[in-house]
């Protein structure tokens, strides 16, 4: 059904959609409407799922991986602080191989208080086990939710997953959304490890370094299996649906010279851009990352790279850059931008493309490049 | 609420022979919060899940893979079990199971770190049974104070005794007005079995707050743990009642002892933790437990 909605609306849609038996959540702005409006549909009666208003996003967290391994499907939304308050659960919830989905409206953090869009409260969970993905429209935040459940649940998984959606630049904006009728594409929650009275056993007990060693390569050889379910699942999509989506989203890519690599709004922003610089006779190209982690093999060989980072590992560099130039052996031009919201126009971005200097780092509108 | 029908228990043989807790733990000798834990989980029976975040009881069921435990259980992170329970309890409510849910942590993941969880699930009204072993420190990681540490008690971060007094969890819990809530002492095991048995047959958030001495942690041989919780009730230190939807009653063994209390230095004489108290710290710990006997005593008998 055709309709329009904000991203923070699409994402609830879709938790509609697929029925979660718990959702535990705690508000913060920008994440704040999504909670919302779960708890409308709940007291509506659109949605029959146990609704546990939760008194931080320690407990939220907590909440979810209970009712998971409980055998319910469950969901819950953070975003910036409350996402790294949750952080010790969050590690609990991968080490424990639960299909919890949330979704994390991305947001800086503080000092100062700052509640518009930067990546670095995801990327600060990156080695969590968590998957990840960023998606650029209202449409995406909607699809991506829905294939959420279906790429955590999968057996050959068995992992939570984190969709990120920039902070009011995506959470708040409208767009046309097109909801679908699920049928069957996400099954009922089937937990092999579920807690079953009937088979009593311990559940992250002391563990000594031989089996704890074993369970983590369990869960990176779950991440490597990922790549090939979450690559089945949006082929489903696709067929069922008529929405694709990859490992990244290319536009102009084929016979670029130069790429330009961002995530979330700013690599839709990027699409503007190449049209400008491609009518100046630049060949240029974007190539919109969406997964963060398991993080994917990307074709750039031969090609100038200019990564556009949300993000900023202090002491060290961009975080997207530095995956890519460990990925691809290319020195990107790495371009910190955006961060706190910081506005970064298509002209903007066309500009970085222009003024590229292969191999270093700017700050846009702090240091004295670009 | 339970799969057990509730029956009349007046004496120990009523008690179920089913072991849940196995001979295998890892529990130091004479450790009786493993005792408790024996008679919680016979009284809660099988169908029953505990969940238990950071404490002594991660370390008494074992090793992976094995375990000492006849009833699944859930670890999970320190300050996380109520808020855990929660979800947990939810989910079998949208399954339609009717498994009990059992938090089993010790004092410092319950009056500390644990506090807000807890606090939020019995807002919320949870359906669940919190029981909090309180054995006065943290033991887990090698006897350091907690909050529920009585004062003037020696521990490895109060190597001269810690300053201030026991942090009152009972009335924080029963400001949430839960439907049950209840204290026991590991050496009455019958009356912490009949008040678990009760507590599960009720729905909502329900508290158990149980008196766990422990052998190293107080400094006592482990032989005398039985004795070590008599004491405390005898001396009023440690006062049984329970909590019906808000009507206090005293349980049997407190009701003697509140009475005439044996005298206190019987209790605090054979614990190293007491070790080489002042006069004026005795005297403060004799007027806290004249102070809690005369408040329960008074509640009791309708006086206000
Ligand atoms: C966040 C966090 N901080 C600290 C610890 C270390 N820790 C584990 S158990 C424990 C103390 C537990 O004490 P208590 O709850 O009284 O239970 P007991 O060990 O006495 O049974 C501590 C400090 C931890 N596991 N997690
Ligand atoms: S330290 Fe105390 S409570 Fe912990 S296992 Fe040993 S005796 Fe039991």
């Amino acid at each position: 059904m055709l309709t329009i909605a904000t991203g923070n609306k699409a994402v609830a849609a879709a938790v509609k959609a697929a029925k979660p038996g718990v959702i535990a959540a705690y508000p913060i702005t920008p994440q704040t409407e999504i909670v919302e409006q779960i708890a409308e549909y709940v007291a509506g009666g659109d949605l029959e799922s146990r609704y546990i208003p939760v008194e931080s996003e320690h407990s939220a967290m907590a909440a979810c991986i209970g009712a998971s391994v409980g055998g319910v499907r469950t969901f819950t939304a953070t975003s910036s602080h409350g996402l790294l308050y949750m952080h010790e659960m969050i590690h609990w919830a991968a080490g424990a191989r639960l299909p919890i989905v949330m979704a994390n409206v991305n947001r800086a953090l503080g000092p100062g208080w700052n509640t518009w869009a930067e990546h670095t409260d995801a990327f600060s969970q990156r080695d969590t086990g968590w998957l990840q993905v960023f998606v650029g429209t209202v449409q995406e935040a909607y699809d991506a939710t829905l294939m959420a459940f279906r790429i955590a649940e999968d057996e050959r998984v068995l992992l939570p997953m984190m969709v990120n959606l920039d902070g009011f630049a995506l959470s708040h904006i409208t767009q046309s959304l097109d909801t679908v009728e699920l049928g069957d594409f996400v099954p009922p929650y089937h937990l092999p490890h579920a807690i079953d009275t009937a088979n009593p056993l311990g559940y992250g007990p002391m563990t000594g370094p031989d089996d704890h060693f074993r369970f983590r390569w369990d869960i990176e050889r779950s991440m490597r299996d990922a790549r090939g379910v979450i690559a089945e699942v949006e082929r489903e999509f696709a067929e069922r649906f008529g929405r694709s989506y990859g490992p990244t989203e290319d536009y102009r890519c084929e016979d670029a010279d130069v790429v330009v690599v961002a995530m979330g709004t700013l690599g839709k922003e990027a699409e503007v851009a190449i049209d400008r610089l491609r009518d100046e006779g630049i060949k240029a190209g974007s190539m919109r990352l969406r997964w963060f982690r398991p993080f994917p093999d990307l074709d750039l060989a031969g090609r100038e790279v200019v990564v556009i980072d949300r993000d900023y590992s202090f002491g060290f560099g961009g975080v997207v850059a530095h995956s890519i130039k460990s990925k691809t052996g290319i020195e990107p031009y790495s371009v910190i931008a955006g961060l706190g919201g910081q506005e970064v126009t298509y002209n903007d971005i066309a500009d970085f493309v222009r003024n590229r200097r292969p191999g270093t780092e700017t700050w846009f509108g702090v240091s004295d490049h670009v | 609420m339970t799969n057990i029908t509730m029956r009349s228990v007046t004496n120990l043989s009523a008690i179920p022979k089913e072991e849940y807790l196995y001979k295998c733990t890892s529990a130091c000798a004479g450790c009786s919060s493993s005792l408790c834990l024996r008679y919680v989980l016979k009284a809660a029976g099988p169908d029953s899940v505990l969940v238990v975040p950071a404490c002594c009881t991660s370390v008494i069921q074992g090793i992976y893979p094995g375990t000492a435990m006849n009833v699944p259980v859930y670890n999970v992170a320190f300050a996380a079990s109520a808020a855990c329970a929660s979800g947990m309890s939810e989910a079998f409510a949208a399954m339609g199971r009717e498994t009990n849910v059992i938090v089993y942590a010790g004092d410092g993941g319950t009056v500390d770190i644990g506090i807000q969880a807890l606090s939020g699930a019995f807002e919320r009204g949870t359906n669940f049974l919190y029981i909090c072993y309180d054995n006065e420190a943290y033991g887990n990681t090698g006897m350091q104070r907690s909050g529920a540490t009585p004062l003037g008690a020696r521990t490895t971060t109060t190597p001269g005794g810690k300053p201030t007094t026991k942090k009152d969890l009972d009335r924080i819990v029963e400001a949430h007005n839960p439907p049950y809530m209840a204290t026991a002492c590991s050496a009455y095991p019958l009356d912490l079995y009949k008040k678990v048995k009760k507590a599960l047959s009720i729905e909502g958030p329900k508290f158990i707050h149980i008196l766990a001495p422990c052998p190293p942690g107080w400094r006592y041989p482990t032989e005398k743990t039985v004795e070590m919780g008599k004491l405390a009730v005898k001396t009023g230190t440690w006062i049984l009642y329970e909590r019906e939807f808000g009507k206090l009653s005293i349980s049997g063994p407190s009701k003697a002892a509140m009475k005439k209390p044996a005298p206190l230095e019987d209790y605090i004489k054979g614990q190293g933790r007491f070790k080489n108290l002042s006069p004026d710290i005795i005297d403060l710990m004799r007027q806290q437990v004249q102070q809690n006997i005369q408040r329960l005593a008074r509640e009791e008998a309708g006086v206000c």
